[in-house]
């Protein structure tokens, strides 16, 4: 293990990174604000990378451990750790930021800094989501990172941007204040500290654990989103900018799921154990039902908002069959629909910037003018589908497997998501990219260039990486999968 | 007492040695006005400005964690006068010089009353914060009233002002009453005013309870008028709304530090055997205040009246962690609950301070920028200031990584530590609705189009100021422990229920 403070490092050097990319100014510097956010994106990633490298797959402690005072009055700390769930968020989300700021190159020229700050300050909030291990700390970060989505969202959205960035905001803050009391009473229940670890030894009767498994609920289920707190999600994708819903899709959405594996599991086994069946029910109403909401959608992003909702169905399934193979493939699952969704959502922005259209209905016979781009797209729809040979695969086979292991019922109703994800994502890949050329706006298109080519191959080499061989994103996982299953087949009722 | 037994003793001055200083240069401030004619009284300015720093060294060089007494017991000095008077200093002088170029730009208003009666205003909240008797706290808060009514009206031409200094008078001088008839009421109970003797002969069972609690909701009743808690909240929109923008800075402000020291001295350590009955009452005037004054500023249309109900409901989260410092008759929670309403105040009045200096800062001759249209696409006038403002406003709201979420986190703790779980709920969901009238203003400054393109002059001094009034709120909100501490500690060697 080095000594260098890399979760440190992967928190501020993007946030720095965005305020010396605030300073250059106005539009006039543009292209010195973009070479600046990608150097601090990249400088951002690469000290994100020995993270995996020195990375110790056999224990299931934390690794890379920080820990400073922070607030002594009330014994806060900056207390930073990755284990095997949490370090491949960190990796990830310093990835997808890389493409963000590629993805915003040329598109954007209004504000270029104030945007590529926003995102750089973002990109290091959420690490800061992944590593913190202080009760507040985390909640900190959890709160700070609306600020910039919020700014983004309103700033370079599209015509409804104003009602979806209250909507996003006001949603995801009334979730997260229930989190803060929740954090408050644990406070008080182990005795006064903040530390995540501790929370996870403390003991808590059974109608502690109800309250506050609901108020932890709460708190993660507007976060991932879950049916029936989902609506602010197809607003918030359809109205931001390309970069926003690759970042909300990729990144955001994992929060309240690794909310769920860091919180509400550990800290109240009991209460999970307990209502697990109105997880399970939530999770397959997401899959299911909003599987047909998604088949109906005239938008592009909408049509791939809702299938994100369904998918992170798929996850808090997979968490709630309490199982290491469950666990294991919902983790899987969420890092495979970061990758997935954001080129989705990339893809989508690429037909975007050049027809400024994304209902479905404005397009169709794509691949006659864009032949290199309808590949890519229609491999990643694929993925998006669960094809075996793409990262969508693996982590939908395996909650499929814990799932039918605990209740064949629910195995079979999740498992319908095979035939709905294809059923909405093909009929879509069909209508924009195959076909007869539909209109003179599709027969102007043009093929990609060579910065949308480079993300494009950057995204389907990792999607069909993780597709054919998974093994190096699940063996870090192994140890603290199992730890945590151990943990929570433990009542903490005294 | 015979006659015989009364000498004159002259009493320990050094306690009120900053209090003096000022009275005197408040005093040469009205001579000097006479003397030296200058339109823009610079002057005045500088000298007002070298009566603070003078007192402020004062106390400064008194700091001690010691408590004396003097003036017969009527006057305290501690850790929490001290505290409280830096802070007090701080902020009148962060109004003056918010203030000046909007006096200078209105001759009514830059006349050399503005100067002094600041003084005398800043002179009633010292006699205030170290006030040890029930009659020297009256004293003091009737010198802050009466100079902030005429302030006031300052502006005799604006109908707005007049109709504001009369509406503030008249329920101020309710208010005062209403005190002053409470502590007729205690003085009928106990035989004293003065605080540490109420405290023991309440302990001791010698006082009539029912006319202890008579009086105790009189004085309970004044003091809400005071802070504006619902439901005696209504002079506080139409007061900040028709007031000139830098007498508003100045009453929504200081006064709030002085008012916090009044609440903690009479009820923490006077009145703190019948914390089960206050509580109560502050308990319900604080959910009222919160709910009212949050639902009430979505709808305003100006940013001054929307910052009053946001007064409003901020006073009310902080009589939250007041309300919260004794449970059934332990008073171990008291340090935790109070330091934390201290901490509220202290960055209220910093946000405060800052909010209003935005829009001081924006407002010129004939301008007011107190609409909220006027900050309509700010970002792209001037990104700096939008920023500092967006910074002020999300603190208020009480989002992270800004001081205003420690703030509201401390009161909330200590409401969970008393175990009135469901209050920190129903304050929690609250402040959700708050965080829509900030986000709002958050949202004309970036995502809406300028419809004003002047370009904004700004005096160096204010900018500088501004912006280390916008990064404090920040980096407070990175580092807020050693604020903390300090309030913990003044309140700990101030409490006497502490021992």
């Amino acid at each position: 293990m080095s000594e260098a403070p890399l979760l440190s490092l992967a928190i501020w050097i993007p946030i720095l990174a965005g305020f010396a990319v605030l300073a250059t100014g106005g539009d006039r510097n543009a292209p010195l604000a973009r070479m600046l956010a990608l150097a601090g994106a990249l400088v951002g990633f690469a000290v994100t990378l020995p993270l995996y490298a020195g990375f110790d797959p056999t224990t299931p402690a934390m690794q890379f451990v920080e820990q400073h005072t922070w607030i002594a009055r009330f014994n806060i700390h900056y207390l930073l750790g990755v284990d095997g769930i949490s370090m491949l968020f960190v990796i990830l989300n310093s990835f997808i930021t890389v493409i963000v700021v590629l993805a915003g190159w040329q598109v954007i020229d209004n504000k270029v800094a104030q945007y590529n700050a926003a995102f750089l300050i973002m990109s290091g909030l959420l690490n800061g989501i992944f590593s913190a291990l202080d009760g507040v700390l985390f909640y900190v970060f959890f709160e700070a990172s609306l600020i910039p989505l919020y700014l983004i969202i309103g700033i370079w959205g599209g015509a409804n941007r104003i009602y979806a960035a209250f909507k996003f905001f006001l949603f995801t803050l009334a979730g997260s204040l229930l989190l803060l009391i929740a954090i408050l009473y644990l406070f008080f229940s182990s005795g006064g500290s903040f530390a995540i670890l501790d929370w996870h030894q403390v003991p808590l009767d059974a109608q502690e654990q109800f309250w506050i498994f609901l108020a932890f609920l709460v708190a993660f289920a507007v976060k991932i989103p879950m049916w029936p707190v989902h609506t602010w999600l197809p607003d918030a994708h359809v109205e931001a900018p390309t970069g926003g819903s690759i970042v909300l899709a990729a990144i955001a959405l994992k929060l309240g799921a690794y909310g769920l594996v860091r919180f509400s599991l550990p800290i109240t086994p009991d209460a999970a154990h307990e209502l697990t069946w109105l997880i399970v029910a939530m999770s397959l109403i997401a899959i299911v039902y909003i599987g047909f909401v998604a088949l109906v959608q005239e938008d592009m992003k909408k049509l791939v908002a809702y299938s994100s909702i369904a998918h992170m169905g798929f996850v808090t399934l997979g968490f709630f069959v309490f199982s290491a193979i469950g666990i294991e493939g919902a983790l899987v699952q969420m890092i495979s629909h970061g990758f997935v969704s954001g080129a989705m959502f990339f893809c989508i922005g690429v037909m975007y910037d050049r027809v400024h259209s994304r209902r479905i209905a404005d397009y169709g016979g794509v691949v006659n003018t864009m032949p290199k781009f309808a590949a890519f797209f229609m491999l990643f729809a694929m993925a998006n589908a669960g094809l075996p040979a793409t990262s969508g695969f693996v982590g939908e086979f395996m909650v499929i497997l814990a799932a039918v292991q605990s209740n064949f019922w629910v195995g079979f109703a999740a498992a319908t998501t095979l035939i709905l994800g294809a059923a909405y994502t093909l009929w879509m890949v069909k209508r924009v990219i195959f076909g007869a050329v539909a209109n003179h706006h599709v027969a102007a298109l043009t093929d990609v260039n060579a910065r949308e080519f480079a993300i494009l191959a950057l995204l389907a080499v990792t999607v069909l990486g993780m597709g054919l061989y998974p093994q190096p994103f699940t063996e870090v996982m192994h140890s603290s999968v199992n730890e945590l299953v151990r943990h929570i087949a433990v009542s903490k009722i005294q | 007492m015979t006659l015989a037994e009364m000498q004159f003793i002259l009493p320990d001055l050094r306690p009120a040695a900053a209090e003096l200083f000022v009275l005197a240069m408040s005093c040469v401030i009205l001579f000097v006005d006479i003397v030296v004619k200058d339109t823009r009284r610079t002057a005045l300015f500088a000298l007002t400005q070298l009566t603070l720093l003078g007192a402020a060294f004062v106390t400064w060089s008194g700091l001690s964690g010691e408590v004396s007494y003097t003036f017969s017991n009527t006057y305290v000095h501690d850790l929490l006068s001290d505290v409280l008077k830096l802070m007090l200093y701080l902020t009148v002088m962060v109004v003056l010089v918010y203030a000046r170029p909007y006096v200078i730009a209105r001759p009514l208003l830059g006349r050399g009353e503005f100067y002094s009666l600041t003084l005398f205003a800043t002179l009633g909240m010292m006699v205030m914060i170290s006030a040890n008797h029930f009659l020297t706290i009256y004293l003091g808060l009737e010198l802050l009233s009466l100079s902030l009514y005429a302030m006031v009206a300052l502006d005799r031409d604006s109908p707005k002002a007049a109709e504001a200094a009369m509406k503030y008078l008249v329920l101020g001088a309710l208010a005062s009453g209403l005190l002053l008839y409470g502590m007729s009421m205690i003085y009928g109970a106990v035989g004293s005013l003065e605080i540490g003797e109420v405290a023991e002969r309440i302990n001791a069972g010698v006082a009539n309870h029912t006319i202890l609690v008579f009086g105790l909701v009189f004085l309970i009743a004044g003091l809400a008028f005071k802070l504006g808690l619902v439901p005696f909240h209504m002079w506080i929109p139409d007061v900040y709304h028709g007031a000139p923008t830098p007498v508003a800075l100045l009453i929504g402000s200081a006064p709030k530090l002085a008012a916090f020291a009044i609440v903690i001295r009479m009820l923490g350590n006077g009145l703190i055997v019948l914390s089960h009955d206050w509580q109560l009452m502050l308990m319900l005037m604080a959910v009222l205040s919160i709910a009212i004054g949050n639902i009430a500023a979505i709808a305003q249309h100006n940013l001054k009246r929307m910052l009053a109900y946001s007064a409003i409901s901020h006073m009310g989260f902080m009589v939250l962690a007041l309300a919260c410092g004794v449970v059934e008759g332990d008073p171990r929670y008291a340090l935790n609950a109070y330091s934390s309403a201290m901490f509220y105040v202290v960055v209220y009045v910093l946000s405060t301070a800052g909010t209003f200096g935005m829009i001081l800062l924006l407002a010129r001759s004939g301008f007011e920028a107190d609409s909220l249209e006027d900050y309509k696409g700010l970002n792209k006038r001037n990104p700096w200031y939008a920023a500092i403002l967006m910074m002020l406003m999300f603190s208020m709201a009480g989002i992270p990584f800004f001081v205003g979420f420690f703030a509201k986190f401390s009161v909330l703790q200590s409401v969970v530590a008393a175990g009135y779980l469901w209050l920190a709920i129903f304050a929690v969901l609250m402040s959700l609705i708050g965080a829509f009238y900030y986000l709002r203003v958050v949202k004309l400054m970036y995502f809406d189009a300028p419809t004003d393109d002047t370009p904004i002059h700004t005096p160096f001094e204010v900018k500088a100021l501004i912006s280390v009034n916008g990064l404090a709120v920040a980096v407070l909100g990175i580092f807020p422990d050693l604020l903390m501490w300090f309030c913990l500690l003044a309140i700990r060697l101030s409490l006497a229920v502490l021992g």
